[in-house]
Order: C-alpha cells, then structure tokens, then sequence
C-alpha cells in the first residue's frame, strides 16, 4: 500500500524511480471477451505488421499476460509514441468449466482452461501495479456498471494509473455509448471497433493523450 | 431456499483486510449470501477476487459482487460533507455490499437505481433492492 502510495506519488510528480520513463508500460484491462487482444492485434498490424494474441469467441482466451515490446506509433502530426503493449487476462469474479463444456470443449480440456484462467486473473491483478497507463476495454453492447469493471477502474484509481476507456463492439446495432459514458463520467470514453477499425484514429490519438 | 447473513460493519471494522476478505469468502463459501454493511476499501475488492480465484475447484465456482453506494453527483455540498465526515469518524459505513456464491447468484445487476438478484433456483428474478 505505501509502495502504490509512492509510486502514485512520484508519477504525479513525474520523478517515477520505479520505471524508465521512455519505456512506458500500456495495459489492456477488462473483463473476459471484451476485445483486449482483438486491439492488441489491431494496434500490433496497424504498426509493427504481425499479430500478438489468439483471439476466440470462448471466454478467457487469454491466459497469460502478453507483452509486445517497441510498440512505435505516430499521429497525424508526426508526434511518436513508444511503448509495450500488455495484453491482460480478463478479469472475472467467477470460473466454470462447465461453461467451457457448453461452448463446446472436452472435459480434460475445460479443466485445463478453467484452472489457467483463474491464475491468467490473478496474475492480471498483480501486474496493475506495473502499469504506466492502461485502456480499459469494455463491451459496449454490455451492462457497464458491473463490479469488476467498477473494481478494475477503481483500483487504477487508487493507484494514480492514467485510463482510457475503450468502448469496444461500436460496430454492433446494441452497443450504448452512452450508458458507458453515464457509468464512467470522470474519465475519456472512446467507441471504437478493434475488429474492424472503426475509429481506431481517434483512439490512437487519445492514446498520446493518455501517455503525456 | 436463498440465505442471506448480514455482516455490520463493526464486524469487520477492526479486522485487518486479508481477515476482511477470508471472512466474507468464508461465509460465501457455506453457499450464503452475504449483504455487509458499507463496503470494502478498492484493493480488498481486488484482494477478494484474486483470493476468490485460488480457492476455484469443481465445487466452488466463484463469486458473483456488488457494491451499492450513493451516487455523490446527486448529492449537495452539505451531505458530501457529511458522508466524508461520517466515513473519517465511523469508516467506510456508506453502501451495502452484496457477496454471493456463483452456484446460487447467476448475476447481480446494479444500474445507478437499483439493484436486482437472479438466482440459478428460481431462473428468474430474486429480489430487488432499491437504493
């Protein structure tokens, strides 16, 4: 708790010690299937040509955390950007491997799934605190207000941790916007479709926005 | 049949937060829903599902949380100050927190209004609460 303490507090100050400050650390946080490694991939193809992440309609996907190192990208103009990108786990408060079977997986393999995803999430929670910045990417099509996207923004809060939120799936005829933009008035909400770009410009300069 | 146990916040008031979370997880963990009053601070939040997930097996499946709290944008200068008053003197008694086992809670909806209760038993709408 002190170490966040001084951590957020040398951030603020800009005097951060505990990481280098041309090596700036960009998580994707939020809950399971919300699009975190479709935009890593996006912003991965968009700049450096190459993927990052397996992405799949079947929830934690992602289990491990992801690092794309050198991520280099510019706006219109001519200002760069260099960062790692951290493709996270998403965060649940609850593992069923039999949701797993349902959707289509043998039983050995659901397990296996099952047990990763819960470590993927711990493992998600732990690395808040290396975060320089993070996009929290949420299903716009989804209920906002639910607790682990409250707890997520609430513990970068905590910790002094600049965010974006990325209101992903615009592209779908049930996306809300606005109840996104309602749930979360204090910080920047950009709607964006990492699968098929839409807005992804605007994302990006938001980015420099939330980095600077 | 749903049981739900009432934690006050003295309960857990003097406790310190891995006792906090272990023993509201404890509770859930006896298939009851816990409604505590108040809530927890932001990284118990985050402690109670990191520690949720090391005790996932075939029979514990995980949690389902809420946490209803007054919305301060619709209150005025003098009950913000009370309720910073209050939570400096009495502790973060503000709010009722809502922790169930996913086995029974298929999902806890909370909008800025009010919050609703789903159930695996019934299928359908358990109770509601409005804040």
């Amino acid at each position: 708790m002190v170490t966040s303490f001084l951590k957020g507090l040398f951030k603020k100050l800009s005097l951060n010690p505990f990481s280098k400050k041309s090596h700036i650390k960009l998580g994707l946080y939020g809950p399971p299937n919300g699009g975190k490694s479709t935009l890593a991939n996006k912003i991965c193809m968009d700049w450096l040509g190459e993927e990052m992440s397996t992405v799949s309609h079947i929830a934690h996907e992602t289990r491990e955390i992801k690092i794309k190192e050198q991520v280099n990208i510019k706006n219109k103009k001519g200002k760069e950007l260099t960062f790692s990108l951290v493709d996270t786990p998403g965060i649940s408060t609850k593992i069923d491997y039999e949701e797993f079977i349902r959707k289509g997986l043998k039983k050995a393999e659901a397990k296996k799934r099952a047990k990763e995803a819960t470590k993927g999430v711990i493992d998600s929670i732990k690395w808040l605190d290396d975060m320089d910045s993070v996009v929290v990417v949420l299903d716009a099509t989804k209920d906002p207000y639910s607790q682990v996207n409250i707890t997520i923004i609430g513990n970068l809060q905590a910790r002094n941790i600049p965010v974006l939120i990325a209101a992903n799936k615009v592209d779908l005829k049930k996306a809300g916007m606005d109840s996104v933009k309602a749930a979360f008035p204090q910080y920047k909400v950009v709607g964006i479709s990492a699968k098929y770009g839409k807005n992804i410009e605007e994302f990006y300069e938001q980015l420099f926005t939330l980095t600077s | 049949m749903v049981t739900f146990k009432f934690v006050p916040y003295y309960e857990i008031e003097s406790l310190s937060s891995a006792k906090r979370v272990n023993k509201l997880l404890k509770i859930v963990k006896e298939d009851k829903i816990v409604i505590m009053e108040g809530r927890l601070r932001k990284q118990e939040e985050a402690d109670l599902i990191e520690i949720t997930m090391e005790e996932i097996s075939p029979k514990f499946k995980g949690i389902e949380l809420s946490v209803i709290y007054p919305d301060k944008d619709k209150q005025d200068a003098i009950q913000k100050l009370r309720g910073v008053m209050a939570n400096a003197l009495l502790g973060n008694r503000q709010g009722l927190t809502i922790v169930g086992p996913a086995s029974v809670v298929k999902k806890i909806e909370n909008n800025p209004d009010k919050i609703e209760l789903f159930t695996r038993e019934s299928k359908a709408k358990g109770k509601g609460m409005r804040k």
